[in-house]
């Protein structure tokens, strides 16, 4: 019985388990990025107030806040990953990360993009090269380098590793975005919602930021799982399993 | 309510740019992302599929050729 609990345990780390696991899961993640999207907008557009400072623009912020979150959340997931796949040795872990990578850039570029759609009206600038913004740049240099690096080296073992040895040490640049605001003297706004103190900001605006918030987490689970099942598949194709699921797919594909 | 009409909804408080920009770009980029995602999952099927049938069709002429 201990032996058969610890066993269900760790079946998902198999890549064999995964495969049909993350194709079941995805479609559910997908939808509740569509639910919490629809909600986040409505409050972002309908119930939250015009801002006394601001006006109208600061609705920028229930998708650039959501994806400088997310591109650094992604980031440390990666790095995650990558230390998991070091130290264990476990084969799926560096196809997780792989398949995190292009999220997370997507999600860089778009608190990069929306922040300078943002700044022109509020600071006079598209982009300033301050602490904040320079790093945030960094990290989208990051992505595409562990990208870049794992497609350029041809052997998987190796490209993993190097790849993960990249994630590992990019991963020292997150906290130096997350308090870039605090040990500079930057343009940049600090943090409107902390651990620590009562969010800055009123709150439906806040609900409707969370809300996006949980919407990029969904969407981003449900993305990466839809891209890490073909890595798998690659990865795996000399397995007899994979052999199988190709004779199923073929009615479908 | 926020907004009097649709045309001062769009208009954004005369940030229409700035805030659509945003929205539209990201919304983009998410399509092209599943696009891409998609895809990417029916090409590798193909290839392997492809693949394992001419490595099939391989092994079967080595059994005729024994």
């Amino acid at each position: 019985m201990e032996t058969g609990q610890r066993f269900s345990l760790f079946r998902y780390a198999a890549p064999q388990q995964f495969y049909p696991l993350a194709g079941r899961l995805a479609p559910w993640f997908a939808a509740a990025a569509v639910v919490f999207t629809l909600i986040g907008l409505y409050l972002g557009f309908f119930v939250a107030p015009t801002d006394a400072v601001q006006g109208e623009v600061y609705r920028v912020i229930f998708i650039h806040v959501p994806a400088a979150w997310m591109s650094m959340f992604v980031y440390l997931i990666m790095a995650f990953w990558s230390a998991v796949g070091i130290v264990f040795n476990t084969r799926l872990s560096a196809m997780m990360a792989q398949a995190l990578a292009p999220t997370g850039a997507m999600f860089c570029f778009v608190a990069l993009w929306t922040g300078a759609l943002w700044g022109r009206p509020t600071w006079g600038a598209y982009w300033v090269w301050d602490a904040r913004l320079t790093s945030q740049l960094l990290l989208l240099f990051l992505y595409f380098g562990f990208m870049a690096l794992t497609r350029a080296i041809e052997d998987p073992r190796r490209a993993d590793k190097a790849g993960a040895i990249l994630a590992l040490v990019g991963a020292i640049n997150v906290p130096i975005i997350y308090f870039s605001v605090k040990w500079w003297n930057t343009l940049h706004q600090g943090a409107s919602v902390s651990l620590t103190k009562a969010p800055s900001m009123a709150t439906t605006m806040l609900m409707a930021m969370l809300v996006m918030a949980l919407a990029a987490w969904a969407y981003t689970i449900a993305v990466v799982l839809w891209r890490v099942r073909p890595l798998i598949l690659e990865r795996e194709r000399h397995t007899e399993w994979v052999g199988d699921v190709l004779e199923t797919s073929e009615a479908r594909a | 309510m926020i907004w009097q009409s649709w045309s001062d909804f769009w208009s954004m408080g005369g940030a229409a740019f700035f805030v659509w920009g945003s929205y539209g770009v990201t919304f983009a980029l998410i399509a092209l992302e599943l696009v891409l995602v998609l895809r990417r999952r029916k090409q590798v099927v193909h290839r392997l599929q492809r693949l394992r049938q001419a490595m099939k069709a391989s092994a079967r002429r080595k059994e005729i050729h024994q």
